[in-house]
């Protein structure tokens, strides 16, 4: 059941890919600038530009760079890059796993922290750790990461030298750039946690679960915490597309590799072709996360899996 | 006959505030009582009370005591209260459409009573519960047995939620409302199958209802409520035939009687004061056809009558 519903959605992806494709298409040819400007040496003459221009496809009408861009998609290769002179999809490979590896790891620590502290300040009758975790919570939401990054380098790197400034050579290059992303994501998902908590052991079957005499924690790791997972799933569905957006700035700040790294290299470049297989992927990447946010919440909740499949 | 639960001059705070003081009653063993009242006459406070289930609500047993089979449940540690929860008292709730959890199935539900209590495993629970469902006239009891609540109507909920309150074969059942979120036609059903069930298992019962017919049909003795204490106790032959509380005879006349339209349904003018508004005396005189001056100022003793008492000024003079 599950299975063919995930099927379904998949297939829908393919539709909604090639939207986007045209919006990304258009929005990137409709920046000001070209990439041939950053090919061009000094003093080179009006017809070297043109033959450039000619090379790669530049001169042809928007319709046909776009059937050509969707050709080199299917071919497998995302084109060539103007600036970069590789295949795209080689670009995309080698800092993948860079991207992928910060956004996991953020995502996991976030979520795990995040539900703790929700759990903690829901069931915690003491006012102090409540009003902790909530400051925590308030600051968490608001404080925006290119400037914790910054601070958390000046504190942790610059005056204390616990971990490097930038790059990515060693595993401890690793551990800012995770807590940046991180923090406002902990936020995020302990506020959610802790809302639904409080609201469910509101409800009636909870005071039947304690009429029956279970413990206390029994209530809350069998019944309450699979509850408030629901809206948590759905918020961290979200948040695969939001990290990997979040890590594009995040990653410049770091100095580390990764397809946020090169986005923002090449839009400065206006490497069409990079910028498009960019997007394309954090795009896919976003659709990605909903759909797993929508077949876990059928998988968790019988009523959902009743209704969508 | 032995005692079975026995409450006495029962007081609960939550916060400042008293919602209920001076409730007594006694349960013996095979009986069924039931706790009358409008809404927040402090019925379901005194289930609460009973359970042990107080401060999931915020409040405390601040006087009297609750004595059951025996033992004192006031001063009971939380870890023996819960083995008595489930074990020995069961809860039946109001609610059918919000007892259950909506994410579990309903078999596995009532599994966990039996599990926990009387220690069985697994596939044990699982013949046991089976076989209860059948014993609630739950036809094909298996397979109801997998699926999970918005599965089930309203009236299948609700033998769930009895399935689960008898699952460890308590000796008391405390049913709270349980048939004012059903259809009539369900209600009728319920009430039968509760009956039943305390004839043939030899169970005890309180029964907390606002309704008088429900009483007339499955009790044994009434302890009626207003406002937050108990104002007339007696058998159901004593309070239908010669009730003594002017609140009493008001919700014995609300009984609806003989073709409708033929009548005017009767109702009692006013309401149930809040808990910060109980009322100095007689916490019935404000709504009372009967109040005289002196039920203002001072709260009224129990006087007893035949099979009963009442807390009237004037339950002792004829008529």
């Amino acid at each position: 059941m599950i299975i063919k519903y995930t099927l379904q959605r998949l297939l829908m992806l393919i539709p909604v890919s090639l939207s986007i494709s045209v919006v990304i298409f258009l929005v990137v040819h409709l920046l000001p600038g070209d990439p041939i400007d950053n090919l061009m040496r000094v003093g080179s003459s009006p017809e070297d530009r043109l033959a450039m221009t000619v090379k790669y496809g530049l001169d042809r009408t928007l319709v046909e760079q776009y059937l050509l861009w969707i050709r080199s998609i299917l071919s497998g290769d995302f084109g060539e890059a103007i600036v970069l002179r590789r295949p795209v999809s080689a670009l995309i490979w080698q800092n993948l796993p860079y991207s992928l590896t910060l956004g996991a790891l953020a995502f996991a620590f976030s979520s795990i922290v995040g539900m703790i502290a929700g759990t903690v300040s829901a069931v915690a009758k003491n006012p102090v750790v409540e009003q902790v975790v909530k400051a925590f919570i308030l600051l968490g939401s608001t404080v925006p990461s290119f400037w914790l990054a910054l601070l958390m380098i000046l504190l942790f790197s610059v005056t204390l030298g616990w971990f490097p400034v930038s790059g990515a050579k060693t595993w401890t290059a690793l551990v800012l750039p995770v807590l940046t992303i991180g923090f406002g994501g902990i936020a995020l998902v302990a506020r959610v946690t802790r809302v639904a908590l409080v609201e469910i052991a509101r409800q009636d079957f909870v005071t039947l679960l304690h009429a029956k005499g279970l413990s206390r924690s029994t209530i809350l790791f069998r019944h309450l915490l699979p509850h408030a997972f629901l809206p948590v799933v759905t918020i961290l569905a979200l948040r695969i597309g939001w990290i990997l957006g979040g890590a594009v700035t995040v990653e410049f700040v770091f100095g580390r590799p990764g397809l946020g790294s090169l986005l923002i290299r090449a839009l400065g470049q206006r490497d069409y072709p990079v910028v498009q297989g960019c997007l394309l992927m954090l795009a896919l990447a976003v659709m990605l996360g909903t759909l797993i946010g929508d077949v876990a919440q059928a998988a968790l909740d019988p009523r959902v899996r009743e209704a969508t499949t | 006959m032995s005692t079975i639960l026995k409450v006495e001059a029962l007081r609960v705070a939550i916060g400042a505030l008293t919602p209920l003081s001076s409730v007594s009653f006694s349960l013996e063993k095979g009986e069924t009582l039931g706790l009358v009242g409008e809404s927040g006459s402090g019925k379901s406070l005194t289930a609460m009370a009973i359970m042990g289930l107080l401060p999931l609500i915020g409040g405390r047993i601040t006087g009297g005591s609750v004595v059951f089979d025996g033992s004192d449940l006031t001063a009971l540690p939380e870890p023996a209260y819960r083995k008595l929860r489930g074990g020995r008292i069961g809860l039946i709730t109001q609610n059918p459409m919000t007892s259950l959890d909506p994410l579990k199935k309903v078999g596995s539900q009532i599994d966990v009573v039996a599990r926990l209590h009387l220690g069985l495993d697994k596939s044990a629970a699982r013949n046991r519960t089976v076989e209860l469902l059948g014993e609630l006239r739950i036809p094909e009891p298996a397979s109801i047995y997998h699926l999970y609540p918005h599965q089930l109507s309203g009236g299948m909920k609700q033998r769930i939620v009895i399935a689960m309150a008898l699952a460890a074969d308590p000796d008391l059942l405390i049913a709270d409302e349980p048939t004012t979120a059903l259809d009539v036609t369900v209600q009728a059903q319920i009430i039968r199958l509760l009956s039943d069930l305390i004839r043939d298992r030899g169970l005890s019962m309180v029964l907390i209802t606002h309704d008088m017919s429900v009483v007339a049909q499955a009790c044994d003795k009434v302890v009626v409520m207003y406002a937050g204490t108990a104002v007339e106790y007696g058998t159901v032959a004593a309070i239908f035939d010669d009730p003594r509380h002017p609140y009493t005879k008001a919700l014995i006349g609300c009984i609806p009687r003989g073709l409708a339209g033929a009548q005017r349904l009767k109702g009692i003018e006013g309401t149930v004061p809040s808990v910060a508004h109980y009322p100095q005396g007689c916490r019935f005189h404000p709504r009372c056809p009967r109040a005289e001056a002196i039920c203002a100022a001072v709260s009224p003793p129990f006087i007893a009558s035949r099979d009963g008492a009442a807390a009237c000024h004037f339950a002792g003079a004829v008529g």
